[in-house]
């Protein structure tokens, strides 16, 4: 008796340690946080792009919580994110112009809806998961079109006022309380992921995400689990729709169509999923392949845009992330070349 | 081919040297800012090279000034347009902004360049609301209740009594409902049912049931350009042509450059706009070849000539201004301003900045060259926007 308790204190003692340690800060994220400072004084007037950018990494950070966590597939991510951009834009629209309160209403909103709807989306697996998905945001999108007169219908929300930020830093036209904003709120909920990652939480739907019965197996609530990731998610969308909104101060139906789903899909895709910063690193990548692109040639960028795609996926099917690890692999077996590479 | 290679090469060179590089004085730059890829790439296309045509003709110095044109793609999507705007106002320091294509895409810009205090000539865009949203806007093409007035008249006087409307749900079709509605009734007639079809990937064939049950003397209809083939086979195909259901439009339907596509079923419809490409003038007939050669053989549409009088427009301003680019009294310059275009005499109303233009009601013809046009039978002259006349 006494026996098994010790070992069950041992283990329990290691997954703490192994716990603290997953939450330890590595320089090399330090390094990447930094990145945005950098990028405030070497591009000081590209800065609504790159306020582009942490919006759509905060939008590709929800969706991994989703599919790289909890492994629910979507094809309609949009619908939390536009949620949340006709939230915010009405809230400024109609005199509610502080911005936080704004962003955390439209948090509230898009959870809301994603809880309502995860009961819909997880009682199938995940073919008839693409297709719910993908229902509800054609759904939202289709009212947004019909409710003309409160969303402004095709023409789009205009008249969207926001107030200064903390009531000192009013939004300018050269965008520096837009980035700082964007990124500020980016940076506080990446670390409120990272930390829900390595909590039990976290460990639970990687679990789940592996192999589900067997979760349930030991004891652990799976669908309970899946409602609160998929609600996150959600509300997690709605605070980038939010930001969205409000820094453009404007929205309009694109915000809540199937492009902008599979375009999020695809820049976590480029990232690589499941380890947080592949969305945030994806959206970089592909807006500035994107900017570039556009820039040399208007006309066809997409066509020389789909085709770096092509080759990336086939060069890795993680993304730049596997890119990186199988190029770091073959590093690691030249310099020890009597060691097999890698953990199987 | 060469040009556009340097051009890409110019561009990488600047987006390396992080924009540092001082700006030349003496250049008057415009940021030209249309959608050039998905749905409405045709706008975006017909508005570059109208650009491109007026500067080939009138060379790319004014008043001092090397004229340079950026142009960006805004996918038609309005967050993407605005941030263009931003980044062109902030980064490439633009004195004017130019093109628009969508009503959203001009709304979602305008606080810019009223906050930028910079000219934004819109080039495309048609909701009457636009010019209001800012006192730089300036626009060179038209207002849907502009050119509806003209059809809702002649209808009215040509014997239909008894119509249905079918626009496209968004900012300019509401435009063109309302005002056939209001001018159609004035003149004796009843519009029976009032039916909007979603903007994006239209279905237009359970709208045509819908018309076919009313039995109206007559259709009208507006869908923005590029929409056109797709509503005129559903017109065909349903059958309603046979019923003896007479299809009136705006010119939006039938634009000069997918007419020809239309085929034969066109002949004869009854539209009204302020452009043909059959327009009967001097300047007209130079205008539709030299820009087929610039475009490639398309033929020019009234979004080709906005482009080309947009760019009238801003050259004519810094002209009067005797090379100041300051932006408000570039529009002041514009106000009032008239001169002729590919589609006639126009003018810049001082008061709206709007554009007031003849418009003409036509038929489609087969001409000599074997090809359809538009063919302009009767005149309204000196058509202001109705919608903001009528709140003086």
């Amino acid at each position: 008796m006494s026996a098994v308790s010790e070992t069950g204190l041992a283990s329990r003692a290691a997954a703490h340690a192994s716990l603290v340690a997953a939450r330890r800060l590595r320089p090399a994220e330090i390094a990447f946080w930094l990145m945005p400072i950098a990028g405030y004084f070497l591009f000081p007037d590209r800065l609504a792009l790159l306020s582009e950018i942490a919006i759509l990494g905060l939008f590709a950070l929800s969706l991994d919580i989703l599919l790289g966590f909890a492994g629910i597939v979507s094809l309609g991510h949009a619908a939390f994110f536009g949620l949340g951009a006709y939230t915010a834009g009405i809230l400024g629209k109609y005199g509610w112009t502080e911005p936080l309160s704004g962003l955390a209403i439209a948090a509230l909103v898009a959870g809301a809806v994603g809880f309502i709807t995860s009961f819909l989306v997880l009682r199938g697996n995940d073919l008839t998961r693409l297709m719910v998905t993908l229902g509800v945001s054609l759904m939202l999108a289709e009212a947004a079109n019909r409710l003309g007169w409160l969303t402004g219908g095709a023409d789009g929300l205009t008249g969207v006022m926001i107030g200064p930020v903390f009531g000192v830093f009013e939004f300018d036209i050269f965008g520096v309380t837009a980035y700082w904003y964007a990124v500020g709120v980016l940076f506080v909920l990446f670390c409120l992921a990272r930390y829900l990652a390595s909590s039990v939480f976290g460990l639970t739907l990687r679990g789940i995400k592996g192999n589900s019965l067997r979760m349930a197996a030991i004891g652990a609530p799976v669908n309970l689990n899946l409602v609160t990731a998929y609600t996150i998610g959600a509300a997690y969308a709605g605070v980038a729709g939010g930001l969205l909104a409000q820094t453009t101060q404007f929205a309009s139906l694109d915000v809540l169509e199937f492009q902008r789903s599979a375009e999020v899909l695809l820049v976590l895709l480029i990232g690589g999923s499941g380890y947080l910063y592949g969305g945030l690193i994806g959206a970089v990548l592909f807006k500035l392949m994107h900017d570039l692109l556009s820039d040399l040639t208007p006309q066809y960028w997409q066509f020389w845009l789909g085709i770096l795609l092509v080759v990336l996926v086939l060069s890795s099917r993680e993304g730049v992330r596997g890119l990186y690890l199988r190029v770091a692999a073959r590093f690691a077996r030249s310099r020890h070349p009597g060691r097999k590479g890698g953990a199987a | 081919m060469r040009k556009s290679l340097v051009r890409a090469l110019g561009a990488l060179a600047a987006t390396m040297l992080l924009s540092t590089t001082a700006h030349a004085e003496d250049t008057f730059k415009i940021g030209l800012i249309v959608p050039l890829t998905g749905p409405f790439a045709s706008i975006g296309r017909q508005v570059e090279n109208g650009v491109k045509l007026f500067m080939q003709q009138h060379g790319d110095t004014v008043a001092g000034h090397k004229v340079q044109v950026i142009i960006q793609d805004d996918t038609g999507t309005p967050d993407v347009s605005k941030r263009i705007a931003q980044e062109m106002l902030v980064k490439d320091k633009v004195d004017a902004l130019a093109g628009f294509g969508l009503t959203p895409l001009a709304l979602a810009s305008a606080p810019l360049a009223t906050q930028a205090k910079k000219p934004m000539v819109v080039m495309a865009a048609a909701t009457a609301i636009i010019t209001e949203q800012s006192p730089y806007i300036v626009r060179t093409s038209f207002t849907l209740p502009q050119v509806t007035l003209g059809i809702a008249q002649w209808a009215a006087k040509n014997g239909v009594k008894k119509a249905v409307t079918l626009v496209s749900d968004y900012g300019p079709g509401h435009d063109a409902a309302k005002t056939f509605k209001e001018v159609f009734s004035a003149n004796g007639g009843e519009v029976v049912e009032e039916l909007a079809v979603p903007l994006a990937n239209p279905d237009f064939a359970p709208f045509m049931q819908r018309v076919l049950a009313n039995k109206p003397d007559a259709l009208f209809a507006f869908v923005p350009t590029g929409l056109g083939s797709a509503f005129m086979k559903q017109y065909v195909d349903r059958g309603l042509a046979q019923a003896g259901i007479k299809l009136i439009a705006t010119g939006d339907v039938l634009d000069d450059e997918n007419l020809n596509q239309t085929g034969d079923v066109a002949l004869g419809l009854i539209t009204s706009h302020h452009y043909s490409a059959a327009h009967d003038s001097a300047m007209n007939k130079d205008f539709v070849p030299a820009f087929k050669k610039v475009s490639g053989g398309i033929r020019p549409t009234f979004m080709g000539v906005g482009g080309y009088d947009g760019m009238h427009a801003l050259y004519a301003a810094l002209e009067k201004t005797g090379g100041d680019k300051d932006g408000t009294k570039l529009v002041e310059a514009m106000k009032g301003m008239s001169w002729e275009s590919p589609r006639g005499m126009i003018s810049i109303d001082p008061d709206t900045r709007d554009v007031i233009q003849d418009v003409y009601i036509r038929e489609v013809k087969r001409l000599a060259d074997g090809e359809l046009y538009n063919v302009e039978f009767d005149r309204i002259p000196e058509v202001k926007d109705p919608v903001k006349a009528a709140k003086k």
